[in-house]
């Protein structure tokens, strides 16, 4: 639409993802070196996915729409299982990775641990997933042109970009989730992932509906936020002392000497 | 690019595709063989058939319109009437406006406001609907500085003093603008617009306008500035080995025949040698198909150079006959004043001397009444030579009209000659001759250099059961008129030529060659005689409207426009003969003892398909049609102020396209803006705050033994 729409998607899609980045990521290299690694799995997946899309749209019939529409929703299934099966070839990646790194290094304790892992590289597939849902959009939300001449809804780069930011925050949250559950082998809760995962993509189907789509996904945002809260060490003991400034007060008193 | 697409991303990109438009899903859907930038598609209308006007310049002004670089944009408006302008002039709440206008609206009263309003109005868009009774945008005075009737040659008779030839000329294609003008044909692309404006951008009874609006963008960005000097400075003033052009000298080639040819390698003086030349402007002007302007005058040429075929072959007359077609005279002559250079500078076959006298075909088809006028130029009759020959001419035109159903009249003896090429010729030496026109004063056609000059405008009816291939062979009224006058044209060349008066009742113009070819050139140029004489690779410049007739470039490669070819080889078809030649032989013709590539040029033509065959029988054409090279003489001089010569040269340009959107309120860009720049500064804060609280929000993770509590 012009500068100004591009400029609010951007920020609106990324900025917590920047945030979180510029905060707690880019200050130390290894946490970056995992991000980018995070990423290329996603990119991986995606590859994997592409080619099986690429080749049963090619062998589909091209004229019934009904056919098309099934094919569809068979991608999204498989694309979101394969991210799932990437994620989790990266838990195993990772742990093989520990434990050479804990060899190597001249301390005892593993310089980045397996939470910190978890968020990472739940960070950096939610970069890549972002990236790759966003880009092309906004490239053409530059011009002077809004979407809307066939008849579509004129809000589409707003609610785009607002379910972008939606994906890289689960993302996020998933890949916390996933690494502590495979760690505690609640497989249970990794099922529920999955799951998770399946009905966000699968509400972008009522677009252009998109008080159908937003609105359940941030409900789930939400709640898998907390959950990847709790699973984190986060408490809401710590919570309330955090937010009625009473830390310092909890620190101290931890460290008395004894 | 191809490229196949993941499943999850589904949520936010749509795709096109034909199927899904009717279920409300965004389908992810990249063909490799489609440009997959599915967004744009869903964003913005491509309009493919557009004419855009561009820039021309010649030695002193910049004519025609450009945009900004990166396009114009403005909110559609239809046009209704002149009253409705003050809506994008003034009343109009959200400028700037793009003005979609019908052509009867083309006028130059609006054109002018709104070129005067160009803050509020970003572009024009003309609808090529029904003729107005009258439209032409040339000048009055079409050409008065590059004529033979300047202040010194006759003072009385400058500047159009004494007759105005186009009293309907608004100036309107002479004029600078500074926002984009271009031109739609009435079809279902005008239909997509004129329904998005009316979707949304009409003004419901009381109600403001809702965002979001229909707008259109236009580019037509044009490199060249200023005036032809600077252009062509700012060109050479690359030195790299391939210098980038910033304009492109207007011109063509002229097409020449003898009837008795001449080597063509042996310019300057023949001794002894007499012609007498007719010829015929091509006036063209872009999108104008010039029916009356153009085609009329050499169609009859055309005719009347078939007619002569016979009788010259059997008794050649004693003088030659040079049939001449001008290209690019509407820009100041450029064909006949490059004539008359190579002429005077022993780069042609003749020079000056040996011209005996001219006769020019002009605008022939649009008479009121049954009479022709013959047109002199009363400043060199005032010779008695000159005065002698042309009397002579004009009595061996009017003798040969006998018999035929129009007479040839005299028009009055004070008044000049009308705008035609014969004038360059009379600039540089006092010849005799004659223009053959249809008007007695101003001149007859009210669409001059318009784009409604065109078959509608002569009459050209055909009934309409028949088919295209049957339109072809139907006479119509204009070709029988035609063929009159070019018979009367070839029967008084003759006698102009010396030749044998007895042969004179047998040349005769063929009715049916007039008529093809009037179709041909004004309806469907793709019919089975064009296809039959022209070259094999040339083919595909016939399409299923009539030819381009706009006079391009100077292309510095061997390559004419498809309007020089068609009249090349047609001339060839009606002049030259048919030759056993196989194709081989008929490119390499010097090796065979007869044949003479220094005296003729042999072409090679598709033929007819038999009717019992599918093959067309090709042939090789023996014929002294010469195509000879128009482009300004001021180019080669180096002189691009000249005075005396043409400058025109038209701009280049990166690309030019069109297409329409919708635009959404101001307001809602900003909202978007200030919620992203808010989720931002709100995701700092509170990262911020996460991270310096992290040992106390994420303490759980300690180990037992390590916490004293």
């Amino acid at each position: 639409m012009t500068a100004s729409v591009f400029f609010g998607c951007t920020f609106i899609a990324f900025g917590p993802a920047i945030a979180l980045f510029l905060f707690t990521i880019a200050r130390d290299p290894l946490r970056v070196i995992f991000l980018i690694a995070g990423a290329f799995f996603w990119l991986c997946s995606l590859l994997l996915s592409s080619l099986v899309w690429f080749i049963t749209v090619q062998i589909s019939n091209k004229e019934s729409s009904s056919q098309q529409k099934g094919l569809l929703i068979f991608g999204v299934v498989l694309s979101v299982l394969l991210q799932e099966t990437c994620r989790f070839g990266y838990y195993k990646l990772l742990k093989k990775a520990n434990e050479g790194l804990l060899m190597l290094s001249a301390e005892e304790t593993m310089p980045i641990s397996i939470r910190q892992l978890a968020y990472v590289s739940g960070l950096g597939f939610g970069f890549m997933s972002g990236a790759f849902s966003m880009v092309n959009i906004l490239a053409d939300s530059v011009g002077p042109g809004t979407i809307g001449i066939h008849g579509d809804s004129q809000h589409y780069f707003l609610s785009s970009a607002f379910m972008t930011m939606a994906i890289v925050l689960l993302h996020m949250f998933w890949g916390v989730v996933f690494f502590d559950s495979c760690e505690k082998q609640h497989w249970w809760s990794l099922a529920v992932v999955v799951i998770s995962h399946l009905l966000v993509s699968c509400l972008t189907f009522q677009n252009p509906q998109y008080v159908g789509s937003l609105v359940p996904t941030y409900i789930i945002v939400f709640l898998l936020g907390l959950w990847a809260f709790f699973c984190s060490g986060g408490s809401l003991r710590n919570l309330k002392l955090c937010l009625t400034c009473k830390d310092k007060d909890f620190l101290l008193a931890n460290h008395r000497p004894r | 690019r191809g490229r196949a697409c993941g499943g999850l991303v589904a949520v936010v990109s749509p795709c096109t595709s034909k199927l899904v438009t009717s279920i409300q899903l965004f389908l992810f859907f990249c063909l490799s063989d489609v440009s997959c930038n599915s967004v744009a598609q869903k964003i913005y209308v491509e309009l493919n058939n557009t004419v855009p006007c561009v820039r021309l310049l010649n030695a002193t002004h910049q004519i025609g319109c450009q945009s900004s670089i990166s396009g114009d944009t403005g909110v559609i408006h239809v046009l209704e009437s002149e009253a409705d302008l003050e809506w994008p002039l003034s009343k109009g709440p959200n400028p700037p406006y793009m003005v979609l206008l019908e052509s009867s609206l083309f006028t130059k009263s609006i054109m002018m406001k709104m070129k005067n309003a160009s803050s509020r109005v970003a572009g024009v868009v003309v609808v090529q609907k029904t003729s107005p009774p009258e439209f032409s945008p040339h000048t009055t005075c079409p050409n008065e500085n590059t004529g033979v009737y300047t202040e010194t040659y006759d003072h009385n008779l400058a500047h159009c003093n004494t007759t105005v030839w186009n009293p309907r000329g608004n100036g309107l294609s002479y004029e600078e603008f500074d926002s984009p003008v271009f031109s739609l044909k009435e079809d279902n692309e005008t239909e997509v617009i004129k329904q998005c404006y009316f979707d949304h951008n009409r003004v419901v009874n009381g109600s403001g306008l809702q965002y979001p609006l229909c707008a259109m963008q236009l580019f037509s960005h044009m490199h060249a500035v200023t005036d032809t000097a600077t252009c062509m400075r700012r060109s050479s003033m690359d030195f790299s080995t391939s210098p980038v052009m910033v304009c492109d000298p207007l011109g063509g080639y002229n097409v020449c025949a003898f009837i008795r040819p001449y080597n063509s390698t042996a310019f300057g003086h023949k001794e002894n040698e007499s012609v007498v030349i007719l010829d015929s402007r091509a006036f063209f002007l872009e999108d104008s198909t010039g029916a009356e302007g153009s085609v009329s005058g050499f169609v009859t040429l055309l005719a009347a150079a078939q007619a002569l075929r016979e009788a010259t072959q059997e008794a050649p007359p004693t003088r030659n006959i040079l049939f001449a077609f001008f290209h690019g005279e509407v820009f100041d002559y450029i064909g006949s004043s490059r004539m008359v250079y190579d002429m005077k500078n022993n780069m042609f076959v003749i020079d000056l001397d040996n011209v005996h006298s001219i006769l020019e075909i002009g605008q022939v088809a649009v008479r009121s009444g049954t009479n022709l006028f013959l047109h002199s130029d009363p400043v060199s009759r005032r010779n008695n030579t000159v005065h002698d020959e042309v009397t002579n001419l004009v009595k061996n035109l009017q003798s040969s009209t006998a018999g035929l159903n129009f007479s040839l009249v005299e028009t009055d003896f004070s008044q000049p000659l009308p705008p035609s090429s014969f004038q360059r010729l009379l600039r540089a030496r006092a010849i005799p001759g004659i223009v053959l026109a249809d008007h007695q004063t101003d001149i007859n056609n009210r669409y001059y250099e318009s784009f409604y000059d065109n078959a509608a405008h002569l009459n050209l009816t055909y009934p309409s059961n028949l088919s295209p291939e049957e339109q072809l062979e139907f006479v119509t009224d204009t070709a029988k008129s035609l063929t009159e006058v070019a018979t009367a044209v070839a029967r008084a060349l003759f006698k102009q030529a010396g030749g044998n008066n007895s042969q004179v009742n047998k040349i005769n113009a063929d009715p049916k060659t007039v008529t093809q070819m009037l179709y041909g050139f004004l309806v469907r140029s793709n019919n089975s005689w064009f296809q039959a004489v022209m070259a094999p690779e040339l083919k595909d410049i016939l399409q299923p409207n009539p030819p381009q007739y706009y006079v391009g470039v100077a292309k510095s490669s061997h390559q004419a426009n498809a309007l020089t070819y068609l009249v090349q080889y047609l001339l060839a078809n009606l002049t030259g003969t048919a030759t056993n030649l196989t194709q081989s032989q008929c490119k390499k013709p010097d090796e065979l003892p007869n044949e003479s590539t220094y005296l003729y040029s042999y072409l090679w033509v598709q033929g007819v398909v038999p009717p019992n065959s599918t093959q067309r029988e090709s042939f090789c054409v023996r014929t002294a049609v010469r195509l000879v090279k128009a482009v300004s003489p001021a180019f080669d001089l180096g002189d691009y102020i000249s005075k005396e010569y043409s400058t025109w040269t038209k701009s280049q340009w990166k690309f030019i396209k069109a297409r329409i959107f919708l635009v959404a309120s101001r307001d809602l860009e900003m909202l978007t803006l200030g919620v992203g720049v808010a989720v931002l500064f709100t995701s700092l804060l509170v990262t911020y705050f996460v991270r310096t609280k992290a040992d106390v929000l994420f303490s759980s993770v300690r180990e037992p033994n390590n916490a004293a509590y």
